[in-house]
C-alpha cells in the first residue's frame, strides 16, 4: 500500500528532528494524535495542530500524558492510526498505558523525546537514559519494539518504519529520540508518496460467525476485527482466551503470553536495524546511537587517523536488541565502545550479548549535553591496547 | 422442558454467563436497564459500543454482546474520547464504577464535561471499592465504615450530579436500582444527547458496603431506596447531596444539549477558519 498524498509534503525541506517525526508520522498514516504540552517534544504536536484541518484528522490536547497514552488506543479501534508523543515525566505516566497495548495488540506508536531526568531533571537538554524504561517500563513481560532515528531524515524515515511495525505486529512502537535530534534542524527530503511503503491494519476479512478475535495465526499476530461490522468482539488488558473472554488460568497466561513475546522474537531478523562499518579487521568496535552516534564518528575517525582499525554500530533499532551482531563483533574485536547519554543502560545488554569474549568499555554521560569527542577518542585508545 | 429465551438474550454475551456479581448487586439491574433502552433507542447493536473501566462496573464491557472495552482503571473515558473521535458515527457509551470514574480517573470525567464530547457516562455508584473488598470510594458517606475507614469515613464525599453539571454534561440524572422504569428512560434519553451526557446509577453493595453498615440485605437497602428518596426532577444539582442514612434526592437535573460538542465546533472552526491549496500542504486565514 502507497502513502496517501494529502499526508505527505513531498519535497526538500529545512526543519528540526520534532516536526520530522510529525511529518512521518502523517506521510505514515496517522490522523490522530492525543498528546499533553511537554519540553521538548511539543512542537511534533504543534506541528501536528497545524496541519491536520487541511490534511483531515484530529489533534486533542488532553489532560494529562495518562489520558494521552489511552486515547490513542480508544482512536486505534475507532479505525485511525494514531501515536503521543511526550518526554521523560510524561512517558513515566503512560507506562501502564503501554501494557495495554501490549495485552489488547493495540497497535500504535509512543515518541518520547528524551530528556535529563529522573523526575523533572533537565527540560530543554539531552539524554538517552529512559530506554530501559522503554523496554521494561510497564508491569509484566512483554517484547516490543523501539527505535532511534539519529537525524531530522531519519526522524521522518524511521518513523514511517515505526508506524509499519505496528501495524504488522499489532503492539506499540517506542520511538526514542533525544532533545538534540528533535531540536537540531536538518535537510529533510520527503519522498513522493508513491516512493513510501505503508504496511496497512490487518482487518480481518472473516464473517462474524467465523471469527475468532485471537484466533489460530501462522505468524502470531491476530487479525483485527472492525467496530460495527457484527463481530461484537470484547477487549480486555485481562488475561484472555482466544475468544478475548477472560481467563485467568495458568494455562491461558502462558499460551497469550508466549505468543506476544514471540510475535516479536520470531521475526527479529526483520526488525533489527543497524548501520555498520568496517567491522571485519575492527580492532576496537564504537557502538552508539541518536546523537551519541554523531558524536562517535569524529571520534572513528580521529582513531582511524591514529592508525587504529576502529569499527562503527549504529544501532536504529535499539529493542529488540542486535544480540548476534555484538556476539560476532565480540569474537574478533580487542574491545567495543558504549558511549551513551545515561549511567550504562545499553551497555549492560553489550555486556550480556558478548559474555566476557572481549572488553567491554562503558563510556557514560548523566545527561544535559553530549559526549566530548576526546572521550570517545579517549576511550577507543583505551580499548585498541593490548593487555 | 422447553427451553426459555432471555428477553435480552439477543444482547448478553450467554457463553460467559453466570456472571460475577454477587447476590443482590444491584449492577445486574442497571445493565437490563441500559440494554432495554437501547433496545428501544434508535441505535441498532453495531452502532453502539461500550467501554468499561475497572471494577465490579468495569466487568459490564465483558458481558454485553457489543462490540466492548474493558480498559484500564479509571481510563474508559479518554479511550472513549479517541473512538468517538476517530469514528463520530458510533455512538461510544461508558459504563463503570463511581470509584474508577470519580476518583482515579475523576480528572478525566470534569474534562470531558469541558470538551463535551458527546459520550454517554453511566455511572453504578455503590458507595464502596466493591472488587477490592469495600475500601473508602469518593462517594462514601461520612462516617459509613469501609475497609479502610474502620472507624467510619471522615471526609465528605463528592456529589456526582452537582460535578457533572459543574463540569457542563448536557444530561444529568440521578435513579436508584429501585427506579428501574425511571432509570431505563434516563438512559434512554441520555443515550440521544448529543454531548456528555451522564447518569448516576445508585446500587447496593450488600456484600460490603451494607453489612459493614448494618444495613441489612439487598432487598431492606432497596426498600430504604423507596421510602428515603423524593422525586424532585429540575432540582439543583447542589441538593444531591448523599448522607448516611438520610432520604436524598432522584431525578433528572439537568437537560440542556443546545451547545456545540467537541466534534461540531472543531468542525464549525476549521470550516470558517481554513482554507487548504489543492495539495494539501498549505492553508490560509490562520493567523499563526
Amino acid at each position: 500500500m502507497k502513502a496517501k498524498l494529502d499526508g505527505v509534503l513531498t519535497g526538500v525541506h529545512y526543519m528540526d528532528g520534532d516536526q520530522a517525526a510529525c511529518e512521518g508520522a502523517l506521510a505514515a498514516g496517522c490522523r490522530y494524535i492525543a498528546g499533553y504540552p511537554i519540553t521538548p517534544s511539543t512542537e511534533t504536536v504543534e506541528r501536528f495542530a497545524q496541519r491536520i484541518p487541511c490534511v483531515g484528522g484530529i489533534f486533542m490536547q488532553m489532560e494529562d500524558e495518562i489520558a494521552s497514552s489511552i486515547a490513542i488506543q480508544g482512536a486505534v479501534w475507532g479505525g485511525a492510526k494514531a501515536m503521543t508523543v511526550t518526554s521523560g515525566p510524561g512517558f513515566s505516566l503512560m507506562m501502564e498505558h503501554i501494557g495495554y497495548a501490549i495485552m489488547t495488540e493495540t497497535p500504535c506508536v509512543f515518541v518520547d523525546v528524551q530528556r535529563g531526568g529522573p523526575s523533572t531533571g533537565l527540560p530543554t537538554m539531552p539524554s538517552q537514559s529512559d530506554l530501559m524504561q522503554a523496554r521494561w517500563g510497564s508491569h509484566g513481560d512483554y517484547d516490543l519494539i523501539a527505535l532511534c532515528p539519529n537525524s531530522p531524515q531519519e526522524c521522518f524515515d524511521l518513523m514511517i518504519c515505526a508506524f509499519n511495525f505496528s501495524e504488522r505486529f499489532r503492539i506499540p512502537v517506542m520511538f526514542m529520540m533525544d532533545e538534540c535530534i528533535g531540536h537540531m534542524t536538518e535537510k529533510v527530503v520527503i519522498p513522493h508518496p508513491d516512493d513510501i511503503e505503508i504496511t496497512p491494519r490487518r482487518y480481518t476479512a472473516k464473517r462474524p460467525q467465523d471469527y475468532l478475535l485471537y484466533g489460530p495465526c501462522d505468524d502470531l499476530v491476530p487479525e483485527m476485527p472492525e467496530i460495527g461490522k457484527g463481530y461484537h468482539f470484547h477487549i480486555t488488558g485481562l488475561t484472555h482466551d482466544e475468544r478475548g473472554y477472560p481467563d485467568m488460568t495458568v494455562d491461558a497466561q502462558h499460551r497469550l503470553i508466549h505468543r506476544l513475546i514471540h510475535k516479536i522474537k520470531n521475526y527479529k531478523n526483520g526488525i533489527v536495524m543497524v548501520e555498520a562499518d568496517d567491522l571485519d579487521n575492527a580492532e576496537v568496535v564504537v557502538l552508539s546511537f541518536g546523537i551519541t552516534s554523531r558524536i562517535a564518528d569524529r571520534a572513528i575517525i580521529d582513531a582511524k587517523n591514529s592508525g587504529i582499525k576502529t569499527g562503527k554500530i549504529r544501532l536504529k533499532t535499539i529493542w529488540p536488541f542486535p544480540d548476534e551482531l555484538v556476539k560476532n563483533v565480540s569474537q574478533k574485536a580487542r574491545a567495543i565502545v558504549v558511549p551513551e547519554i545515561n549511567a550504562g543502560q545499553i551497555v549492560r545488554e553489550v555486556e550480556r550479548a558478548a559474555t566476557d569474549r572481549c572488553r567491554i568499555i562503558s563510556v557514560p554521560h548523566y545527561g544535559g549535553g553530549v559526549h566530548r569527542v576526546e572521550t570517545i577518542y579517549d576511550a577507543i585508545i583505551e580499548g585498541a591496547k593490548v593487555e | 422442558m422447553s427451553k426459555e429465551k432471555h428477553p435480552l438474550s439477543d444482547y448478553l454475551r450467554e457463553d460467559r454467563m453466570p456472571h460475577m456479581w454477587c447476590p443482590g448487586c444491584g449492577i445486574g439491574i442497571a445493565v437490563s436497564a441500559f440494554l432495554n433502552a437501547l433496545k428501544q433507542s434508535r441505535y441498532g447493536q453495531d452502532d453502539v459500543v461500550l467501554v468499561s473501566g475497572i471494577g465490579c462496573a468495569g466487568r459490564v464491557a465483558g458481558y454485553v454482546k457489543l462490540d466492548s472495552f474493558h480498559t484500564t482503571h479509571g481510563r474508559a473515558i479518554p479511550f472513549a474520547e479517541g473512538l468517538k473521535a476517530a469514528s463520530p458515527k458510533t455512538k461510544v457509551v461508558v459504563f463503570s464504577g463511581e470509584g474508577d470514574l470519580m476518583s482515579i480517573g475523576g480528572n478525566h470525567f470534569i474534562h470531558a464535561g469541558r470538551k463535551n464530547m458527546s459520550i454517554t457516562i453511566l455511572c453504578v455508584n455503590n458507595l464502596n471499592y466493591a472488587m477490592t473488598g469495600g475500601q473508602v470510594s469518593p462517594t462514601t458517606p461520612a462516617k459509613a465504615i469501609t475497609a479502610t475507614a474502620p472507624f467510619g469515613s471522615f471526609c465528605q464525599p463528592f456529589n456526582l450530579p452537582f460535578i457533572a453539571e459543574a463540569a457542563g454534561a448536557v444530561y444529568v440524572a440521578r435513579w436508584t436500582v429501585f427506579h428501574v422504569r425511571q432509570l431505563q428512560k434516563a438512559i434512554l434519553e441520555a443515550i440521544h444527547k448529543k454531548g456528555m451526557s451522564f447518569v448516576e446509577i445508585i446500587s447496593p453493595c450488600p456484600t460490603l458496603y451494607e453489612r459493614r453498615n448494618q444495613m441489612g440485605t439487598a432487598l431492606s437497602r432497596m426498600n430504604f431506596y423507596r421510602e428515603n428518596t423524593v422525586i424532585k426532577n429540575g432540582a439543583s444539582t447542589k441538593d444531591a447531596v448523599m448522607d448516611l442514612d438520610k432520604p436524598f434526592i432522584v431525578g433528572k437535573f439537568v437537560d440542556d444539549d443546545s451547545k456545540l460538542t467537541y466534534l461540531e465546533a472543531m468542525n464549525e472552526y476549521y470550516d470558517t477558519t481554513f482554507s487548504c491549496d489543492a495539495n494539501y500542504h498549505t492553508y490560509t486565514g490562520s493567523k499563526i
